[in-house]
């Protein structure tokens, strides 16, 4: 089983991505520079958190143009798993593997704060390793998270499952307070309709030892490993 | 060597310089944080009269095309695919020739 880590200039989240996979899950993991032009043998791909060409003009907006994400679109429109953490689903949004937006936090600043994210959908390879509705604390850091969808693609996504984490509070409600960057209707993460493509704006990286305060993110890498093997794994060439 | 053939033929495809100022903003449906901070703080200034502000960019750039329609197309192209996110902003253009 071997990930692959996309490394844009300026993304910051690579190693993190990359010391969980090789030293708490014990597999295989290779970076992969943005001007690559292939995916080598990678089973999965990670589009790491950071600020890909220092966010210029929208974040994500210049790294989608990069020389990697044409493999990246023919990797995931043959099927493969791709997850953007955080920059990785800014990424992802704006080259329109995902639906939807994320710009300017609504309160303008910064936030950088352990959060709790509801499992909505525990039947995606990301998530499966969930239970129904689970509470998964994981830390987020970032300026532009507010997520934003159009009325019909919130419907859409609401009818195909493709809501899958929502910000909540300790006990779980999705309420206002809970909700740590104005995004609609708390979404914090999301997957394509394929459900092979998938982003959330949480570091599961961040949170994979109880040294860091929380273990929870290993539940995303764990369901993704769940799921190849049962699926069998998904060679990109 | 400039021939007198291959001057006309240069002249044919006379290309000009254009410059094209694009202004993005958030579309009227998206809640603008940076709008709403300033209009506060006009606001706050004593600025009674102030209305609704919102938060836009502006993009100056220079192109070469042959005429207006090639350079109007060129912008809206990369209007569309680069300087705004379609599902959140919207974007106008003016267009002059250069120099």
């Amino acid at each position: 089983m071997k990930f692959g880590v996309i490394v844009f200039p300026g993304s910051n989240c690579d190693l993190d991505a990359y010391h969980l996979i090789r030293d708490q899950l014990h597999k295989q993991a290779v970076y992969i520079r943005h001007d690559a032009l292939s995916l080598g043998d990678c089973d999965l791909v990670i589009l790491p958190g950071g600020f890909s060409y220092g966010d210029y003009l929208r974040s994500g907006a210049i790294a989608r143009f990069s020389k990697i994400m044409t493999a990246v679109e023919t990797f995931a429109a043959a099927g493969g798993l791709v997850l953007g953490i955080c920059n990785g689903f800014q990424v992802l949004t704006e080259a329109g593997l995902l639906p939807g937006a994320l710009y300017r936090n609504n309160h303008l600043q910064f936030r950088c704060q352990q959060v709790n994210i509801r499992v909505e959908n525990n039947k995606t390879p990301f998530t499966n390793a969930a239970g129904n509705q689970e509470i998964l604390k994981m830390p987020i850091a970032h300026g532009d998270g507010n997520y934003y969808a159009s009325p019909d693609q919130q419907n859409e996504m609401e009818a195909h499952g493709q809501i899958l984490f929502r910000y909540v509070d300790e006990s779980g409600e999705a309420t206002t307070e809970a909700n740590p960057n104005g995004s609609l209707d708390n979404i914090a993460g999301v997957c394509n309709r394929k459900g092979n493509v998938a982003g959330l704006m949480p570091h599961p990286e961040r949170a994979g030892e109880n040294i860091l305060g929380s273990a929870d993110g290993l539940i995303i890498f764990k369901s993704l490993l769940s799921y190849l093997e049962r699926e069998g794994a998904f060679i990109c060439d | 060597m400039l021939t007198a053939r291959s001057l006309n033929v240069w002249r044919e495809a006379e290309i000009l310089q254009w410059k094209a100022k694009v202004e993005v903003t958030l579309k009227k449906s998206v809640l603008d944080p940076q709008g709403v901070a300033v209009e506060n703080s006009l606001k706050a200034l004593g600025y009674e009269q102030i209305g609704q502000v919102r938060v836009g960019k502006y993009l100056e750039l220079t192109l070469d095309a042959a005429d207006r329609e090639e350079a109007a197309e060129l912008v809206e192209d990369m209007s569309r695919r680069l300087l705004s996110n379609p599902v959140i902003e919207d974007f106008s253009y003016s267009l002059q020739e250069a120099g």
